[in-house]
């Protein structure tokens, strides 16, 4: 980011160490093989242009998760939110989906959110399982607080892990009361919903390098019902 | 009784509508008239199908309003609900009036629109249709039903998972294939039950149904024109002939029959079709089940005749009900990957069948295709109708 300004450091919100989501691959429904991995700040600017498109779709509620997505990721990108971090879903390089949380502290993390692009393959439910896992196993946190803004979500989320209530505590997102995702509910439901290897082959790694995005009016259809079309 | 031909047929694409439900109707309806050619011959009547209109659309006497909005008065117009045989009940209904002489020119539409509402709803609304006393209060869902039923199956004749797993995957290969079908996804055998991470893609519904073993909830409406010679004779295109139709019922509850495994009411119905279209199961070029779960599909076609009792899943392994099998079966990608719209669906799976017989069914075109069948399965079993269709050389 090159020199930093004594203003702009008073800006910047301090950060913890965070340890990196090591890559994994899992294979989807389809036969293909989902690459999920870490991006960093540099790689922003790319999802942004994939989450642009959706910032009007209703359905399903893309348009409030691309909307709030948006603007976290500007703000992980120019340092104005505390410890985010951001995990992206390649098939083939191209973005099926992204997740993004940060850290409460060193305890305690809090989930923003999951936006699927590439419907009908559980995408979403990989993604969402990664960053749990991420959480709880490589961060080593005792929870993660939770919130949907989508029916779906609820579904996903709420009821197939299933979540705690820990109404007490107000989520970021809104202020409504938070579920919790605690260790035990975690490994509980690992068997079932976290999946996925380890280490990436090489090759498979290399073609996920370079975050590509599907076309515009890919990501529109497949958002708005051709579920697990390609383009 | 007088003949009665398919003459035209349409439907929309199954999914997700964001159309009003007489709007959807009227789609799949202009499609069929439009595909019809009918010019100044008039539409008698319309018959249309539907199962949750009234509970989850709000909207009744689909027949009246379909008639309006296509400006079709002074049509005579009726709705029928006979749970997700509507379709194929109602296609029942147009051929008894034109054989009777009370018609001359049909539109039968089904239609549903399931996806106003959410997953929960949809079920439930659907499993309004088992027993009151003896399923549904115990919560009894469709799934529920399939999944038992899939379990005596496996034990009684060997089924597994990889052949339930074997027909998802040759109806969402032949999806891929349809312009209408819901679900335009390729799905893999590892992908969906032998790789680790299949049990997140494919998770458990209704042991040991799979999410991929069940069919997805649709919108969506199909509609034929259904006309008598004097009529057909007339029209340039290519006659099909609806060669013969069976209906038979079983009982309510599954579990008061003395075989669940046995889809008695299929066999009476298919055997009743084959015998009024005057053929046999060995005369069918291609076939639409209805695999509402995958182990439908099986069992369909043993109880229809297309194979012995406890070897259809033989059949499948071989490949027999691929495209390019012996018996191909739900070219249309079945209600597996084209969809279910629950009314709609006894209609479109005739969509699909004339569309076949005329030799229009691009890019999935059964090879000499000259007759064909239709299974539409009611309640779980307690209501079929059985549809025999054949190409007439002009």
């Amino acid at each position: 980011m090159g020199s930093v300004t004594d203003l702009e450091a008073l800006l910047r919100p301090p950060a913890m160490d965070m340890p990196p989501y090591p890559p994994k691959a899992i294979t989807l429904a389809s036969g293909e093989e989902m690459v999920v991995r870490q991006v960093g700040r540099e790689e922003i600017p790319t999802l942004l242009k994939a989450i642009y498109p959706l910032l009007l779709v209703e359905r399903d509620y893309y348009d409030i998760v691309a909307a709030r997505l948006y603007s976290e990721l500007l703000a992980f990108q120019r340092f104005r939110v505390r410890d985010e971090y951001v995990l992206v879903g390649l098939i083939d390089g191209v973005l099926a989906g992204l997740v993004n949380g940060r850290l409460v502290d060193g305890k305690v993390g809090m989930s923003y959110h999951t936006m699927t692009i590439r419907r009908g393959l559980r995408v979403g439910s990989h993604l969402f399982a990664a960053k749990m896992e991420y959480h709880i196993e490589h961060i080593g946190q005792e929870e993660v607080l939770i919130v949907a803004e989508s029916p779906i979500g609820f579904r996903r989320w709420m009821i197939e892990y299933p979540l705690e209530k820990k109404y007490e505590v107000q989520h970021e997102l809104g202020g409504v009361p938070s579920w919790v995702l605690t260790r035990k509910t975690y490994f509980d439901a690992k068997p079932r919903l976290v999946s996925g290897r380890r280490p990436v082959h090489d090759n498979l790694l290399a073609g996920a390098a370079t975050v590509r995005l599907p076309g515009e009016d890919s990501v529109k259809r497949q958002v708005l019902g051709e579920k697990g079309g390609k383009e | 009784m007088r003949p009665v031909y398919i003459v035209g047929a349409g439907m929309t694409r199954f999914g997700r509508s964001e159309w009003p439900l007489v709007d959807l109707a009227a789609a799949s309806s202009v499609a069929a008239l439009h595909h019809a050619h009918l010019g100044k011959v008039p539409v008698d009547a319309v018959v249309v199908a539907n199962m949750g209109g009234g509970r989850i659309n709000r909207q009744t006497a689909l027949g009246s309003a379909l008639v309006d909005r296509l400006s079709l008065w002074p049509a005579a117009a009726e709705s029928v609900e006979n749970g997700p045989a509507s379709g194929a009940s109602a296609v029942k209904v147009g051929c008894q009036a034109i054989a009777a002489g009370m018609a001359n020119v049909v539109l039968v539409t089904g239609v549903e629109m399931m996806r106003a509402v959410d997953g929960l709803e949809a079920t439930d609304f659907v499993a309004s249709l088992s027993h009151p006393e003896a399923e549904y209060i115990y919560g009894v869902t469709l799934p529920a039903l399939a999944g038992l039923f899939t379990r005596l199956y496996m034990s009684k004749y060997g089924v597994e998972r990889k052949h339930l797993a074997m027909v998802a995957i040759k109806n969402h290969d032949n999806a891929m294939k349809n312009p209408y079908a819901h679900i335009h996804q390729t799905v893999t055998m590892e992908g969906i039950l032998t790789a680790p991470e299949s049990v997140v893609n494919n998770p458990l519904v209704a042991d040991p149904l799979g999410m991929f073993d069940c069919c997805p909830v649709s919108d969506g409406a199909a509609s034929i024109i259904l006309a008598s010679a004097e009529v057909a004779q007339k029209l340039a295109a290519p006659r099909v002939l609806v060669a013969g139709i069976g209906q038979a019922t079983d009982t309510h509850a599954v579990h008061e029959r003395q075989d669940p495994t046995d889809l008695k009411a299929v066999r009476l119905a298919s055997a009743a079709a084959f015998e009024r279209a005057g053929a046999k199961p060995a005369d069918i070029d291609v076939a639409e089940l209805h695999d509402a779960f995958t182990i439908l599909e099986i069992a369909e076609s043993e109880a229809a005749g297309f194979f012995p009792i406890g070897h259809a899943h033989k059949a499948v392994e071989r490949g027999e009900t691929k495209l390019t099998g012996k018996l191909p079966i739900n070219p249309s990608g079945g209600l597996k990957a084209k969809g279910h719209p629950v009314g709609a669906t006894g209609v479109a799976q005739l969509v699909e069948l004339v569309w076949q017989l005329r030799g229009e069914a691009t890019g999935r075109q059964v090879s000499k295709a000259k007759t064909a069948y239709a299974c539409n399965f009611g309640g779980f079993g307690n209501n079929v109708v059985a549809t025999v269709l054949r190409k007439e050389e002009r």
